[in-house]
């Protein structure tokens, strides 16, 4: 135990003291907010460009509908021959022509009216389009059949959903585009730590096989209490960076709700109207994000990402042991990547159409996709025994896995100077 | 209790590879014993064995008398033949490290690394990196390491390999050191001199067979040819040569001298004395060199080895 205790100290030591590390733990959350914030910018330089589209309608039919706005400028072109029209348009590098045919039919309209461009339109502009085209050829089809329009019109029900779990907690449909977010940011991050720290494990057996301490080392202890000691060691390092992030988080989280006025408190005895009136889009946000549970993602989201960090690093490990320099892993690598891929893919598609779906609750239990997939559902809520039961199969997963990387260790780090196929790896393990 | 360390039929196997093949051996207390061989005879393997590093899969080994456990690892000193340390390590902690791995505690390992830097004379290397160190520096580190805590065996697996000359002699008046100062000491090595310069017994190994052990003086009279050199000025070559013919027999002999002498190898008979081929070499010149030919390690390993195939 002693000896456990002094690996795991030196490897901690050594992970948090490295230079990389300090880098990554406080530059690449400020690196992520700037890239949020370049991408959120060049998006809105895209959007703020002004289009220009030429309207050629000789019926006049659809003279009302199309507007100017601040995004959208229509001209009317239809004095001019179409083909006159085109070339004109393509000229002045307008964004397209609208060609509408001398037909009364809405039926006929709707399918034979063009759109002539030199690139393919943007999609928002289409749906611009479209949306106006469509509401105009049914007001036409309302008034043929004799319908009032302005009785149609003040007849239309917006409807608001009220969303309330049965504990009568109330959320809202941005609610449950947050818990997306949460859940998936949550998967994948945890997806990048098992993959980062798993190569630092991998990296630093390499590092002692090709320094040759490590026979020096295990004359002293048990190649296993080398082994876990790395692997406590770094998941120690892994845990002080996350808490660091929680804490910067946290502290982003409370100055920014602080600058709207949100608090949880606040916020109670207030009904549902009163919210809708009073708060902006963004406090709604806020609050969304603050009634989450966001301790149990967090606790939950350590939990996961020790035992799946325990899991796949002593694969890590055994990997590690059994090569002899870094760009001898490559084909180690990819059975180690490919359920976790699953598991990021699975929670993205599956999850989040149906967090309690069939195919999202068989991946939260396999132990290889579980820390992703089951990180993903917890926003949504799920049942404490599906956790306990999920748990308890990565658990027994995680013992099994260890014991067998460990003889893979024991035998690996002894070997120089060949690189070992699956076969051979599979001879170890029945030593 | 007279032997240190005593391993009795120890037998490894690697699949259907014979690492080592019922090997026995006896250490005495307080002496340098080298185990030699070629590449691949098994001396690692054996030297695994007595490190726990593996398990052999029949026979036993007694440390002081008692079967070799997890708590003998303190005892030991081990030098391994693929040896390094951590790169961007400070060289102090690293010592540090693993002499608390060898159960001493941080108090104890500070003076102690202490003591060996004053030894070797290497005063501020504490904050240093390894990868700061030349080789040498490096290696010196890397003996302190192996001896910080007071080891009663130390093992060293081709101690003089990778050392410059300046280390290795060094290492070397260390080695003599600490077993005057009561360490045992067991190395392995394919280099035969180096027996011959430092070990007071030896064990040869060949093909993961023990071939012959003992004390090294003792192995070479054993092997002795009772051969002697002679050099000489003769007052009548010719009638010298008649002579020796008739009564000695004559080899040829290969030996430097610096004088142009008459040079020539003497074996002696059973029945026959060195003083009576030295009182009738005197009776005809001037005698300038006259030494018995002992066999070098080298000899009786080779001569051993062409016995064995």
């Amino acid at each position: 135990m002693r000896n456990l205790k002094l690996i795991v100290i030196r490897e901690y030591l050594a992970r948090v003291r490295n230079k990389t590390f300090v880098i990554m733990t406080f530059l690449s959350p400020l690196f992520m907010v700037a890239m949020v914030l370049l991408i959120a910018y060049l998006t809105s330089l895209n959007n703020t460009e002004e289009k220009v589209v030429a309207i050629h309608d000789k019926a006049e039919i659809f003279e009302t509908a199309f507007q100017s706005d601040a995004s959208v400028t229509y001209l009317d072109y239809s004095h001019l021959e179409l083909g006159v029209a085109i070339d004109s348009v393509a000229k002045k590098e307008f964004n397209g022509l609208l060609f509408i045919p001398q037909n009364e039919n809405p039926q006929y309209l709707a399918k034979n009216i063009q759109f002539f461009s030199e690139e393919a339109p943007s999609a928002s502009l289409l749906s611009e389009i479209n949306k106006k085209l469509s509401k105009q050829l049914t007001q036409k089809k309302l008034q043929a059949s004799g319908v009032d329009l302005q009785k149609y019109d003040s007849a239309k029900t917006e409807v608001s959903l009220q969303i309330e779990t049965f504990s009568g907690q109330k959320t809202s449909k941005m609610a449950s585009y947050i818990k997306m977010f949460f859940g998936g940011a949550a998967g994948y991050l945890l997806m990048m730590f098992i993959i980062i720290y798993g190569n630092m494990v991998m990296r630093s057996v390499i590092e002692e096989k090709t320094n040759r301490i490590v026979e020096i080392i295990i004359s002293s202890v048990k190649p296993m209490q080398l082994m876990l000691g790395k692997i406590l060691g770094t998941s120690f390092a892994g845990i002080t960076q996350f808490l660091i992030w929680i804490i910067f988080g946290g502290i982003l989280l409370y100055s920014v709700s602080g600058f709207f006025d949100i608090s949880p408190q606040s916020m109670q005895g207030m009904s549902s109207a009163d919210l809708q009136s009073q708060t902006t889009q963004m406090q709604s946000i806020l609050l969304d994000i603050v009634n989450l549970p966001l301790l149990s993602i967090s606790l939950n989201f350590l939990v996961y990402f020790i035992l799946g960090y325990f899991l796949y690093s002593s694969i890590y490990a055994a990997i590690g042991a059994a090569v002899d320099s870094e760009t001898d892993t490559q084909q180690f690598m990819f059975p180690i990547l490919i359920p976790l891929m699953l598991g990021i893919y699975v929670g993205f598609f599956s999850v989040i159409e149906n967090p309690n779906g069939l195919v999202a609750v068989i991946f939260s239990y396999i132990p290889l996709t579980s820390p992703v997939v089951m990180l993903m559902r917890i926003p949504f809520g799920v049942a404490w025994w599906e956790v306990a039961l999920s748990l308890a199969i990565l658990i027994a997963t995680v013992i099994f896995t260890i014991f067998l990387a460990a003889k893979i260790y024991r035998t690996g780090i002894l070997m120089y100077g060949k690189k070992p196929s699956y076969k051979e790896l599979f001879k170890w393990l029945r030593h | 209790m007279q032997n240190l360390l005593v391993a009795e039929n120890v037998s490894k196997h690697y699949g259907t590879y014979t690492a080592l093949n019922r090997f026995s051996l006896a250490i005495p207390k307080q002496s340098i014993f080298g185990i030699l061989g070629p590449n691949g005879a098994g001396k690692t393997t054996f030297i695994r064995i007595v490190n726990q590093i593996t398990m052999p899969d029949s026979g036993k080994v007694f440390l002081n008398g008692e079967a070799l456990a997890p708590k003998h690892i303190g005892q030991i000193g081990y030098l391994p033949e693929e040896r390094g340390l951590y790169k961007s390590m400070k060289v102090g902690e690293q010592i540090l490290y693993l002499a608390q791995l060898k159960g001493l505690s941080k108090q104890e390992a500070k003076s102690k690394i202490n003591y060996w830097f004053e030894r070797l004379e290497i005063g501020d290397w504490w904050n240093k990196k390894i990868q700061e160190l030349s080789k040498g520096m490096a290696q010196k580190i890397q003996f302190i390491v192996t001896v910080l805590h007071a080891p009663k065996l130390l093992i060293f697996d081709e101690p003089f390999s990778g050392f410059d000359p300046v280390s290795a002699n060094l290492i070397k008046e260390e080695i003599l050191k600490l077993r005057d100062n009561g360490a045992t000491i067991l190395f392995s090595t394919h280099r035969m001199e180096s027996v011959e310069e430092l070990c007071d017994y030896m064990a040869l190994i060949h093909k993961s067979n023990k071939l012959i052990d003992g004390k090294v003086n003792e192995i070479k009279k054993e092997f002795k040819t009772n051969t002697f050199q002679v050099a000489i000025a003769p007052k009548n070559q010719k009638e010298l040569e008649q002579l020796l013919q008739q009564h000695f027999e004559v080899l040829p002999a290969n030996f430097l001298s610096i004088n142009h002498d008459y040079r020539f190898n003497v074996r002696l008979q059973a029945r026959q004395s060195a003083n009576e081929l030295l009182a009738f070499l005197l009776n005809h010149g001037e005698l300038n060199h006259f030494v018995e030919v002992i066999p070098s390690v080298n000899d009786i390993f080779i001569d051993k080895v062409t016995q064995y195939a």
